[in-house]
């Protein structure tokens, strides 16, 4: 029964598309993974590759408040229509997140929509964002516009692009 | 002698007298005359018009006979000439002056004789419906309302003098008049009985184009009452137009518009004739076998995704025999395309929208049953009954508070043993937290919902799969506690046996809702 674990297909396989933005805003490594469910819906999480999960490291706090006027944690949606929600551009910070060596690391959107939720789990357990990346350790839950559910992944890498990256990246040795 | 029959044949008083030549004078069609009368005998109004023209006439000379012993104040020779001026024929008016009545515009003349009554009875037929009654409904022009409303004014004074105690109110209205003077006929053509009350709907309704503008002036009397809506094309509905004449002063209205009204060009035109059954519903509980068929068709972007659904499968049949125009399926709760729904099945029901036919026995539902079943082995329907719309509401009653059991097969990441399992059955009401799962969130509202698993259970199959029994509450989302969406369900079931977890399949096992009630084979 051993290779039954590798043959199941989990639910983010089911339901999701895995997109990517690497390097972001020029940050070497800072890599992110969008996933997108069939009914639009996108989930922001760290990709394997980015700095905060590498070399053991340890998270010393995330914050929310991206400035002095503005808390992820404030956003509200209500109704079907998610009246209220913040709307985020590709570069609209989510958080910024602070590792034990000091290192600050900003994550971003990644698409253009109406926040519906940021994960207010991993505040408390931190531990949740190394161990879970992909599913308890998420983000941010974003609602794309119905008129943009397709072109906010043109300008993302499918996991093949993204694959494709981290080989020419290992090849040229530079390390995160 | 002449007079006694008029009395009894048109039920008119002495005192009717001045309103029915005051009426006549403006040129009133005979059956408004009976209308502003209060004649509230409905054989009167089905006589032919010449019959009723020729006995109000006969009714207002009779008044100058010399037997007459009834006391007026005015002379005989005026009265004479009263009648002359205007009891005679239209050719010898003014050559403009058309037959046609100011008030009622014509509904009380030319359509309540049997040609209208044929023609109404004939587009009915057309549509083969089968029914032993129905209703008549008529839509009027709003005008109407307006040229109503000055005919009142003109013989308020003289209605009032008959009897103070009568009001506007008290004169029959064009409907009713309408309805008096043609139903028998349309019921008698259909061989239906025409009733207040009739599931089976028959409207006829006149316009006036002529005259529409009848009704421009109440808008600057009383700007409040003429909103626009957003459904309706022209502000001057007659709901608003009544409003706007109940707030006017008499004189107001004399100032704008002429009382008596003046008389038109042309006649009423009739709309087609439409019928509307009212909706017949139909209850039952399916069963459903297939992991690819969803229970409403499933459309993204326009286009469609899977072939079928429960809803269809079930329609169809019933469609075709209650030959209805469309149907609306509901159902207490519903399962996911992949999702099957075993044991007693889901408590449904169907509305079929404007059916044909509306009459089953149980032997013609049983049938229709077998219909469906033999039709697909992806469904099966039992306890198909026909119920009343009230009804369909018990489906809904409590569907929070009741039970579901499901049965799950269950994969882990972990390999498990049989013991390793039976902490499950130990665990009872489980309060558990969901958000709205991420795969409905784009169409329902974001919140938090406290949900029971009231029970468990597993049965061991191998190292990485188990079949689980759940009863929860209904409402609850089982995919999501199993694996735990994105840990937005708190707890789950990854989270209770420490190991990664996912759900394979998934079956309904009951729906714990005791409606509609079974019927025995
Ligand atoms: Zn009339």
């Amino acid at each position: 029964m051993e290779d039954s674990e590798k043959k199941a297909p989990s639910v983010i396989d089911r339901y999701f598309t895995r997109w990517y933005r690497t390097d972001l805003k020029g940050k070497v490594c800072e890599d992110h993974c969008i996933l997108q469910h069939s009914n639009r819906i996108c989930v922001i999480t760290l990709a394997e590759s980015h700095p905060i999960l590498q070399n053991g490291r340890k998270i010393k706090n995330i914050n929310y408040q991206i400035s002095d006027g503005c808390s992820r944690l404030n956003n509200k949606v209500s109704g079907k229509s998610k009246r209220g929600g913040q709307f985020l551009t590709e570069f609209s910070p989510l958080c910024r997140i602070t590792c034990t060596d000091e290192q600050e690391y900003t994550i971003f959107s990644c698409i253009r929509g109406r926040l519906l939720e940021v994960n207010e789990a991993i505040l408390n357990k931190p531990d949740l964002l190394l161990e879970k990346p992909s599913t308890e350790g998420y983000v941010a839950v974003i609602l794309p516009k119905f008129e943009e559910s397709k072109s906010i992944t043109e300008g993302l890498l499918t996991r093949e692009q993204y694959e494709e990256v981290l080989m020419k990246r290992n090849q040229q040795e530079e390390p995160c | 002698m002449l007079y006694v029959i008029l009395l009894s044949m048109l039920s008119l008083k002495e005192k009717d007298r001045p309103v029915v030549r005051k009426l006549l004078c403006a040129g009133c069609c005979v059956r408004c005359v009976l209308r502003f009368c209060c004649v509230g005998i409905s054989s009167a109004y089905r006589r032919s018009y010449q019959d009723i023209h020729k006995e109000l006439l006969a009714f207002v000379i009779e008044e100058n006979s010399p037997s007459d012993d009834v006391k007026t104040d005015e002379p005989p020779n005026k009265r004479i000439r009263v009648e002359e001026d205007c009891v005679t024929p239209a050719e010898t008016e003014t050559e403009t002056d058309s037959d046609i009545c100011p008030v009622c515009l014509g509904v009380l003349q030319d359509f309540c004789d049997s040609t209208f009554a044929k023609q109404v009875s004939d587009a009915v037929k057309k549509q083969q419906y089968e029914f032993d009654s129905l209703v008549l409904t008529v839509s009027l022009p709003a005008q109407l309302s307006v040229r109503e409303h000055s005919c009142w004014l003109h013989v308020k004074k003289e209605v009032r003098e008959k009897s103070m105690c009568l009001g506007k109110d008290d004169v029959i209205q064009v409907k009713d008049a309408f309805k008096w003077a043609v139903q028998g006929k349309i019921g008698q053509e259909l061989g239906a009985a025409v009733l207040a009350n009739s599931p089976c709907e028959v409207s006829v309704g006149f316009v006036h184009p002529e005259t529409e503008e009848d009704c421009h002036f109440l808008a600057n009397t009383c700007p409040g009452c003429f909103k626009p809506t957003k459904n309706k094309a022209s502000i001057f509905t007659r709901m608003a137009v009544v409003k706007a004449l109940e707030k006017i002063s008499d004189e107001k209205f004399s100032k704008h518009y002429p009382c008596p009204p003046k008389k038109p060009n042309t006649g009423c035109t009739a709309l087609d004739t439409t019928c509307l059954h009212t909706s017949v519903f139909i209850a039952g509980r399916y069963n459903k076998f297939s992991r690819e068929l969803p229970q409403t068709p499933w459309v993204i972007d326009g286009e469609r995704r899977m072939d079928g659904s429960v809803e269809e499968l079930i329609a169809a049949p019933l469609l075709s025999s209650f030959r209805a125009d469309g149907f609306n399926f509901s159902s207490s709760g519903r399962e996911d395309v992949d999702v099957r729904t075993l044991g007693n099945g889901r408590p449904f029901a169907l509305e079929l929208l404007n059916p044909h036919r509306s009459k089953f026995n149980r032997t013609e539902i049983k049938q229709l049953q077998e219909t469906i079943n033999q039709s697909s082995d992806k469904i099966s329907v039992r306890y198909l009954q026909i119920v009343t719309r009230e009804a369909t509401s018990r489906m809904k009653e409590g569907e929070e508070e009741k039970t579901k059991t499901y049965s799950a097969l269950i994969w882990t990441q972990k390999a498990i043993e049989d013991t390793d399992l039976e902490f499950l059955g130990n665990i009872k009401d489980l309060k558990i937290a969901q958000k709205t799962p991420l795969r409905v969130l784009h169409r329902r509202p974001l919140a938090v919902r406290q949900r029971l698993i009231h029970s468990m259970s597993a049965v061991y199959l191998d190292t990485h799969h188990f079949t689980l029994k759940l009863c929860t509450q209904a409402g609850t989302y089982i995919k999501e506690f199993v694996h735990g969406d994105f840990g937005r369900t708190k707890p789950n079931l990854c989270d209770l046996m420490k190991t990664e977890a996912d759900i394979l399949e998934l079956d309904v096992e009951s729906v714990d809702i005791d409606w509609p009630p079974a019927i025995p084979d």
